[in-house]
């Protein structure tokens, strides 16, 4: 009897192995953390940010990713970057997010590009230099799913509009919730010249950039991975009256910016 | 002895040559004059079906057979190919692909040959090349087939509004729509039998997909409403005839989509409250829903974000 539960539960952790053969940590391990964080330590731990994820991308060109910062930003201690990575994207870095006392608190929301089972990953650096990291593994999105925008001719036309939204009124003083709308197609080069002898290089969002009256709040170096109409939550604290300002560059080096009045 | 390995070789070349003969082949429904169609299974592609889950079929007319979608696989290619030519000695001139999706191309290869034209939207060859390399990246994971760039068949023929294919005695209008179940859906239409096939416009049972646009694909469905039809194959479900109710069902669900969502981003809420809270209740009317539908959400949202 005990020799065959032994039998079984063998069984069992053998199946379990193989099917979850996917969630591994061997791409980071192996290349992403020398190429991103060449000999620093890095501690895993969920005291400073946490970042949620759904655990199936339902569609594999949107996958809606929220990073909770824990601490509050002081001028002694504050969350000075937030670096997300996407292991197993063809090119695994997807933002790098810059933040500063005023930002009130580093959190970020954004959508991704996920094309396969894959962790997406968090690395929040301290204004010390510390480094922490958080994790959550998607399972990729099946059927005709693909990590391209549905409807490549509507981005386009609407390319460079830029809108700002606010969840709540203005509090002065408070870290203030805000949402910056970006369209742009965001789209991925193509490599299929054997087949079509053409190439279309990528062309994308790189740069973001948000100011409260000339205060940096907010500074993202943007990839591919993110997805079609770059959208962003994040926060800023107004002490007073003025304009919240995002200016954005894409890579064939076109601006784009927007304003918008914030009266607490 | 000698007498009897001969014997024993002829009944196995003859069994041989019997296989040979006798292709394997799908069940197929006559559905109109011409008219022959496959019914898929509402099934997620997988590993089991090798993607071979959408309703495809073909027209034959005197002098030509057009195929209306190649399958998921090209295995699956190859058994219509047979199909057809067990039913008919009119050869195949043209292959119309109804949109981008691996359901309904893949079984494009089985079809090339010299005289077969493939035939798509103006935005078909564009889609196939910015999505192509992902379908064909995880068709081994997904599909358990292994697809190569030999999969990627672009059209030779572009519709950008509507044409007319004269297969002998038979005229299939093919239009080009704008987007809507996705930026490169294709419908053919016989006015004389007033058979219409919407391929993807139009699922029946199988929970809608919107891998385009939401109001677009409203837009669309309003316009071949005023159609005159007698018989609908959609892309995946049965055949229906009451027209335009057949369309009801459908409409329905994506008005309720473009409703709740519209209202969602209205009162400030994020997507992923929409992705946790929108049209739970309709669920039991579907098949497939819990694969679908909060992608469907994600989709609505990400479009109706620029409404204003």
């Amino acid at each position: 009897m005990i020799i065959v539960r032994v039998v079984t539960s063998f069984f069992i952790l053998f199946f379990v192995n193989s099917v979850s053969a996917s969630v591994d940590d061997t791409v980071w391990k192996n290349d992403l953390k020398a190429q991103f964080f060449s000999g620093r330590s890095i501690s895993e731990a969920d005291n400073v940010i946490a970042i949620e994820a759904p655990y199936r991308a339902e569609d594999a060109a949107l996958v809606p990713v929220r990073i909770t910062s824990k601490i509050k930003q002081t001028n002694q201690k504050y969350i000075k970057k937030i670096t997300l990575i996407v292991d197993k994207n063809p090119i695994p870095f997807a933002a790098e997010f810059n933040f500063t006392p005023l930002s009130g608190k580093a959190d970020v929301a954004m959508r991704l590009r996920v094309n396969t089972y894959s962790y997406v990953r968090a690395i929040a650096e301290m204004n010390d230099g510390q480094l922490i990291m958080v994790k959550k593994f998607v399972k990729a999105s099946g059927g005709c799913s693909a990590p391209i925008g549905a409807d490549l001719d509507a981005a386009m036309k609407r390319l460079g509009r830029m809108k700002f939204k606010f969840p709540s009124a203005a509090q002065s003083n408070e870290p203030n919730l805000a949402q910056l709308l970006i369209s742009h197609p965001n789209i991925t080069g193509m490599q299929m010249d054997q087949v079509t002898r053409f190439i279309r290089p990528a062309y994308y969002v790189e740069q973001v950039r948000v100011t409260f009256d000339g205060q940096p709040v907010l500074t993202a170096k943007t990839d591919i991975a993110i997805s079609a109409d770059p959208n962003f939550r994040f926060y800023f604290i107004p002490q007073a009256s003025g304009e919240l300002r995002a200016e954005v560059r894409d890579t064939d080096g076109n601006t784009f910016s927007q304003t918008a009045r914030v009266e607490p | 002895m000698k007498k009897r390995v001969l014997l024993s070789l002829i009944i196995f070349l003859g069994l041989l040559t019997m296989k040979c003969q006798a292709k394997d082949t799908l069940v197929v429904q006559k559905i109109a004059p011409g008219w022959y169609f496959h019914f898929g299974h509402h099934e997620l592609p997988n590993r089991e079906n090798h993607g071979a889950i959408a309703n495809i079929g073909f027209v034959v007319g005197s002098s030509c057979v057009a195929v209306l979608d190649s399958g998921g696989n090209p295995h699956q290619g190859l058994l219509l190919k047979n199909t057809i030519e067990k039913i008919t000695e009119v050869p195949i001139c043209y292959v119309i692909n109804s949109h981008v999706h691996p359901d309904h191309v893949f079984g494009n290869r089985s079809f090339k040959a010299k005289g077969v034209q493939f035939v798509g939207h103006k935005n078909l060859a564009r889609d196939l090349q910015s999505r192509g390399p992902f379908y064909l990246q995880r068709s081994e994971e997904q599909l358990g087939i292994k697809l190569t760039t030999q999969d990627i068949v672009l059209p030779d023929i572009v519709v950008t509004d509507s044409l007319i294919l004269d297969l002998g005695n038979k005229f299939l209008t093919v239009r080009a729509h704008g987007s809507a179940h996705t930026d490169n859906d294709l419908s053919v239409f016989d006015q004389n039998s007033q058979t219409l096939w919407l391929s993807d416009l139009l699922f029946v049972e199988h929970l809608p997909v919107i891998d385009g646009s939401l109001k677009g694909w409203l837009k669309e469905l309003n316009v071949l409403a005023k159609l005159k039809v007698k018989r609908v194959i959609p892309g995946h479900g049965p055949v229906l005839s009451h027209w335009p109710e057949a369309l009801k069902t459908q409409q329905d669900y994506l008005n309720m989509l473009l409703k709740e969502v519209r209202a969602m981003i209205r009162q400030g809420k994020f997507i992923e409250q929409a992705i946790a809270e929108v049209g739970r209740t309709t669920k039991s009317q579907w098949a497939l829903f819990n694969d679908f539908h909060k992608k469907n959400i994600t989709q609505v949202f990400a479009e109706l974000e620029w409404e204003d």
